[in-house]
């Protein structure tokens, strides 16, 4: 599903590289955590995964693509096929529930009929049957994370990337999203998620990445977020 | 591509940005304006060429026995009739020439008496001061020159004219606003254009978080660029329509106003207006859809 092969970048006007000869592998169906501290290089590995960066050398390869040999008009059609949650939700204000949903689908084209079906059934999923109507300013920070999910899966992608998706919510809704990104990853999307979030880490006992200033330091499975000594 | 969606998305962003809105309706409206005045004055200038150059004349004047005292050419005295015929001969043997017909001093002398009878020099100035001439007609009214050069100085010749000498005054002052109309466009245009890549510039950074959202969920980058396109293409049309709507007042004025006071011009009408404004509105948003996209592909990356 994600593919790296000795990836390294460095940003222009930076000696050290945000990434530094990474090699791993995520099989389809996986749920991974990327765990490390502030500036380790979670975000550049995310935004490489994205094709939001290229890298300075290596390969990456997502869904059995290049992503550095992919021409700039293919990458729409490659967005489609995964689906990304952030700290921040990314909703629009001014739109209702329902229409942040649809909005995702809109732009992509979908005709209006398919769109009515498919958006009530996705806000089911991830809980918020009856706030199809609700403005996202009046939902909590963990309603507004399920909005931002249920956009993110409504196209059912193949991968589901999530950078820090509990950073904004209290415990008691972060487990909530937890329990919701495990769902997913039954019904066989991957899921990429970077975290902070040592408590969820060490209770769901999935894969763990560690970053250490853009180094690979380790790759576990069922691990927890600290060392293991 | 949804229609309703992007129709909808065009009214938010124009409404959002009013003012600007505003300013580019406007400047793009006077610049047009100007772009179809100045091809308006053109037509008109073409117009008035092909209408007075087919009446203008050559006159090739023959010397009088007055002429010999006052003109070196004519020391010679009167022209006699053999030289007359010999530029008959000459005239006739010049494919240039369409017609030639002679003016007797007679003849010239009663015209000029007709045209301006209270003038005070008529009563004093005798019929054989006025001299005879022959009038050509020329297939190439511009090729004026060849008769100059094959007349003037000769035997019996006193002056060889150029009518459409006169006129060129006329249509030099038209192609001066013509050039002075285009020079205005121009830079009315420059401004338009800047304010055009502005507003661009202002939406796109205002929408950030609904195109951010669109390029994250795989919009392509038509369906990202399209409502901003379409926007400065919608306020070019606006201005464009302005513009028609200046130009067509523009042309009831000269139809209704000028055309009585300066009556010995024939004016282009309606049809030419109506030639131009498909034109410009075209131009306009074509120009401004060009503007929007080249500045969208330096503020909303992929």
């Amino acid at each position: 599903m994600i593919r790296f092969d000795n990836v390294s970048k460095t940003y222009p006007k930076q000696n050290r590289p945000a990434l530094s000869d990474v090699s791993l592998e995520i099989e389809k169906g996986e749920f991974v955590f990327l765990v490390g501290s502030s500036g380790s290089g979670k975000s550049t590995f995310l935004r490489l995964t994205l094709r939001e960066e290229r890298p300075s050398t290596g390969e990456v390869h997502v869904m059995g693509k290049d992503l550095g040999k992919l021409s700039n008009w293919k990458v729409p059609h490659m967005r489609r096929q995964l689906g990304c949650v952030f700290q921040d939700f990314r909703l629009l204000p001014n739109k209702t529930v329902a229409q942040n949903v649809a909005f995702a689908l809109e732009v992509i084209g979908k005709p209006k009929s398919a769109i009515n079906k498919v958006v009530p059934e996705v806000l089911d999923l991830v809980g918020l049957g009856g706030k199809e109507d609700r403005m996202p300013g009046e939902l909590s920070g963990g309603e507004q994370q399920r909005v931002a999910i249920a956009r993110a899966f409504v196209n059912r992608p193949m991968l589901l990337i999530a950078d820090e998706p509990t950073g904004n919510l209290d415990p008691q809704n972060s487990v909530g999203i937890m329990k919701l990104l495990d769902r997913i990853n039954r019904t066989g999307t991957t899921v990429l998620m970077a975290t902070h979030d040592q408590a969820i880490v060490d209770q769901m006992r999935k894969r763990v990445i560690e970053l250490d200033k853009g180094l690979l330091v380790r790759d576990q499975a069922r691990g927890v977020y600290g060392y293991q000594h | 591509m949804r229609a309703q969606f992007v129709l909808s998305e065009i009214g938010v962003g124009l409404r959002r940005n009013l003012t600007m809105t505003i300013a580019v309706v406007v400047s793009v409206a006077l610049s047009l304006a100007l772009a179809g005045a100045s091809l308006l004055v053109r037509d008109q200038v073409n117009s008035m060429k092909g209408y007075w150059y087919d009446k203008v004349e050559v006159s090739i004047y023959f010397c009088t026995k007055a002429d010999a005292k006052t003109a070196p050419q004519c020391a010679a005295g009167a022209a006699t009739d053999d030289q007359i015929a010999a530029v008959k001969t000459a005239l006739d043997k010049m494919p240039l020439v369409k017609t030639s017909t002679f003016e007797t001093q007679a003849e010239a002398y009663k015209q000029w008496k007709n045209m301006d009878p209270d003038n005070a020099l008529v009563s004093v100035t005798p019929a054989d001061a006025i001299p005879s001439s022959w009038r050509v007609k020329l297939n190439d009214p511009t090729r004026f020159d060849i008769i100059q050069s094959a007349f003037a100085g000769k035997p019996g010749i006193r002056e060889v004219e150029d009518q459409r000498q006169i006129l060129e005054n006329l249509f030099g002052l038209l192609n001066g606003l013509q050039t002075a109309a285009f020079v205005i466009m121009v830079m009315m245009l420059s401004v338009a254009l800047l304010l055009i890549v502005n507003t661009v510039r202002v939406s796109a950074f205002s929408r950030r978080r609904e195109t951010g959202i669109m390029r994250l969920v795989g919009a392509s980058n038509f369906y990202v660029q399209m409502p901003f396109i379409a926007e400065a293409a919608f306020a070019a049309l606006l201005g464009a329509v302005m513009a028609s709507g200046l130009l067509l007042i523009g042309n009831y004025g000269v139809q209704h106003w000028l055309a009585n006071k300066v009556q010995f011009i024939h004016f282009i009408g309606l049809s030419s207006v109506l030639q131009v404004i498909p034109l410009l509105i075209v131009a306009g948003m074509v120009m401004a859809a060009i503007a929007a996209f080249l500045t969208l592909r330096k503020y909303l990356k992929v």
